[in-house]
């Protein structure tokens, strides 16, 4: 029986997952569109990684239930792990099998028709050819991600799971590494990929943040910016690290945030705002314009939000 | 998360993980070259070094005639801890039975006519037949045999002695299947099982938590492979390394310590070939349930030692109290010691051996239903 065609690949509700009492992922619902790449931000220890292990059936949720790729991640662990690549954290191939032996390794293991040929082609896509016999151990951190993206798409699956796949790759890999993501993505295969960094959240289609196991924003960047209700100014001059600790005192600013050598003052209060930063405006040497608040604005206000609700 | 486990064997998963195991093998070459070093070393060294005393050991009477010197001889047998009186029996085909089967390691035979003769003061003779595949518990059984049944004729039926220091009798030994009393016969067998316990469990004691400790586990278990077919593709490739390791100790007891294999070369493939699953498959449960490595290392060295002292492999296993006989029992290196001097050195086939050969092969399905019931399918 083949799953009925979905429009949402990843729909789950109210998972839960504690260890050791803590609870490490709280009542979250999320569900991710066919065909979208999907950003999942939250700081170090927030969920992401036990989330994305939920959904692939390597963990199971203390509660809550759930679809992926209209199979239950309860019951059908074993047919979501046919049809999921997932890429982990750490690199998880085998740093003492070369290049070639790890691709025909996954491809046996997926029971695909003629593994060798498999491994060629997914060499020859990697850009790998020639280097074929050299062991995943000793390539450059940037080609392991891709050897291992390579190795997560080479049975097709219909959806990927990259835990911050990126994590310690220089700017050249990871932009490489994100067009080939969208190039899959354009192709129908939909992509949850959790990350750090903020222009890769704004690469993605949607994005969920998530913080101390509790969903707090989803949508699109925009939405997500939106959501916060932050209105921004932007202040520029020779003096400003000695002005944010004048006005991270006054209760109407929200967030501040340098950004070279500029400060990015918001509040959620426009009219507060504005009378909060009026006496400082009149100074010769400060440059004030309005600004956009970014996305970067929006998750430090979410953090500094739930950490004050965690406190 | 156990839905479809296990449930079809896949015959192609099962072989890119032994594949993949064999390459990761051949690659670390220093293990491969100590896993065909070790065993020629330590045949080498203990070969030529190791020694051992009994006592309540396997004994059968051979009553050729019933008379009261038969029965106080049979008597004082039973008094002594030196001997343990398993049967008596009228024939010498049931001796043979006896001896054949290990249920006895000695039997002393009271001659027809034997009790008239020592009235006389003809000096009879009393005939021993011992199982000499354990030279070094049968030869100091003789020693004592001698002593206890001077005395039980002595004390029972004063019977006078011609010479108070010459024994009315004499005794007439029969050194079955190890004429010349070799101890090196009896260590050879015994190595090889040890050897072979030695280095495998140690092998797949470190296959899972190798995975676990290089964070290559995650990405196994998100992939669909069945923890039956990760344990089958691990254990694969080690069963041909014990294969040669055996052929290589084999090889050198023949041609170095010149121990002969009797028995149908065969059976005794057939037999190390059930030991040396044995072994991986418990070197893969410790594996299981381990953590990390040194703790998987661990559990292999505290498995190992009873296997050491209480298989019979060092000390006799007659020698023992009940409840180490049963700890060793349930050992797979006490099973294999005892079917590979019967082979070796007796001749002995395999379906003669079914009840240690069955008991081998009960604990090696045991120990892989205990790994693959205790195989995390998930990080929980």
């Amino acid at each position: 029986m083949q799953p009925a065609a979905v429009e949402n690949v990843i729909d789950v509700q109210h998972l839960t997952k504690s260890f050791d009492g803590r609870k490490v992922v709280d009542d979250l619902t999320m569900s991710v569109r066919k065909g979208r790449i999907h950003g999942f931000l939250g700081p170090n220890g927030s969920g992401k990684t036990t989330t994305i292990r939920m959904l692939c059936g390597l963990l199971t949720p203390d509660s809550g239930s759930g679809t992926c790729l209209g199979l239950d991640i309860l019951t059908e662990a074993e047919r979501i792990r046919r049809r999921v690549g997932y890429m982990t954290q750490r690199f998880s191939l085998y740093q003492d099998l070369s290049i070639r032996e790890n691709l025909e390794f996954v491809a046996r293991v997926y029971q695909l028709p003629a593994p060798r040929q498999k491994a060629s082609e997914a060499i020859g896509r990697l850009g790998l050819k020639g280097r074929e016999n050299q062991l995943a151990g000793e390539l450059s951190g940037g080609w392991k991600q891709r050897l291992a993206l390579g190795a997560c798409i080479l049975p097709e699956p219909a959806l990927l799971l990259l835990d911050e796949p990126t994590a310690g790759v220089d700017p050249k890999a990871r932009r490489d590494f994100w067009n080939e993501i969208h190039a899959l993505a354009a192709d129908g295969l939909s992509v949850l990929v959790s990350t750090h960094y903020m222009d890769e959240a704004e690469r993605c289609h949607e994005i969920a943040y998530i913080a101390y196991g509790k969903l707090l924003a989803k949508g699109t960047v925009e939405e997500v910016i939106a959501g916060t209700g932050l209105r921004t100014w932007t202040v520029s001059g020779p003096e400003v690290h000695a002005l944010q600790a004048e006005l991270e005192t006054l209760p109407a600013i929200d967030m501040i945030a340098p950004f070279g050598a500029s400060l990015h003052v918001a509040g959620r209060d426009e009219e507060a705002l504005a009378q909060a930063i009026h006496p400082f405006r009149s100074r010769p040497s400060l440059h004030w314009k309005r600004g956009q608040p970014t996305l970067e604005d929006a998750f430090i206000d979410l953090m500094r939000q739930s950490q004050d609700n965690f406190q | 998360m156990t839905a479809g486990n296990g449930r079809n064997l896949s015959l192609h998963r099962f072989w890119a993980m032994m594949v993949k195991e064999s390459i990761q093998m051949t690659r670390d070459r220093i293990t491969l070259a100590t896993m065909i070093i070790i065993p020629v070393m330590q045949l080498l060294l203990f070969g030529f070094a190791i020694n051992t005393t009994p006592h309540n050991l396997p004994t059968a009477i051979l009553m050729r005639e019933n008379s009261d010197v038969g029965r106080s001889i049979l008597a004082a047998l039973q008094n002594t801890d030196f001997f343990e009186i398993r049967s008596v029996v009228t024939r010498s085909e049931e001796m043979d039975e006896l001896l054949q089967s290990g249920e006895a390691l000695f039997v002393v035979e009271i001659p027809e006519g034997f009790e008239r003769a020592v009235r006389r003061g003809e000096t009879p003779s009393l005939l021993v037949a011992a199982d000499a595949t354990d030279p070094v518990a049968s030869s100091s059984a003789l020693g004592a045999l001698s002593g206890v049944v001077s005395t039980a004729l002595s004390h029972d039926r004063q019977i006078t002695f011609a010479e108070p220091s010459q024994p009315p009798f004499e005794i007439v030994q029969h050194r079955r299947y190890n004429p010349a009393g070799s101890s090196t016969l009896n260590i050879v067998p015994g190595l090889l099982g040890t050897i072979l316990t030695m280095t495998l469990l140690i092998f797949t004691a470190l296959a899972v938590t190798r995975e676990i400790e290089r964070g290559t586990m995650e990405n196994l278990l998100s992939m669909p492979i069945t923890p039956l077919e990760i344990m089958l593709g691990k254990i694969a490739p080690y069963v041909i390394i014990g294969l040669i390791q055996a052929l290589i100790i084999i090889g050198a007891g023949i041609f170095v310590f010149e121990v002969p294999v009797l028995g149908d070369p065969l059976s005794l493939t057939a037999i190390t070939l059930i030991f040396v699953v044995a072994n991986l498959s418990i070197g893969y449960t410790f594996s299981t349930i381990a953590s990390n490595q040194l703790q998987a290392v661990q559990m292999a060295m505290m498995f190992f030692l009873p296997n050491i002292l209480l298989s019979g492999f060092m000390f006799p296993f007659a020698g023992m109290p009940n409840w180490a006989q049963w700890i060793g029992e349930a050992l797979p290196l006490t099973h294999y010691i005892r079917v590979v001097r019967a082979i070796m050195l007796k001749g002995a086939g395999i379906a003669e051996l079914g009840p240690d050969t069955a008991a081998l092969a009960g604990l090696t399905f045991l120990a892989m239903l205990i790994a693959v019931r205790r195989f995390r399918r998930t990080l929980d």
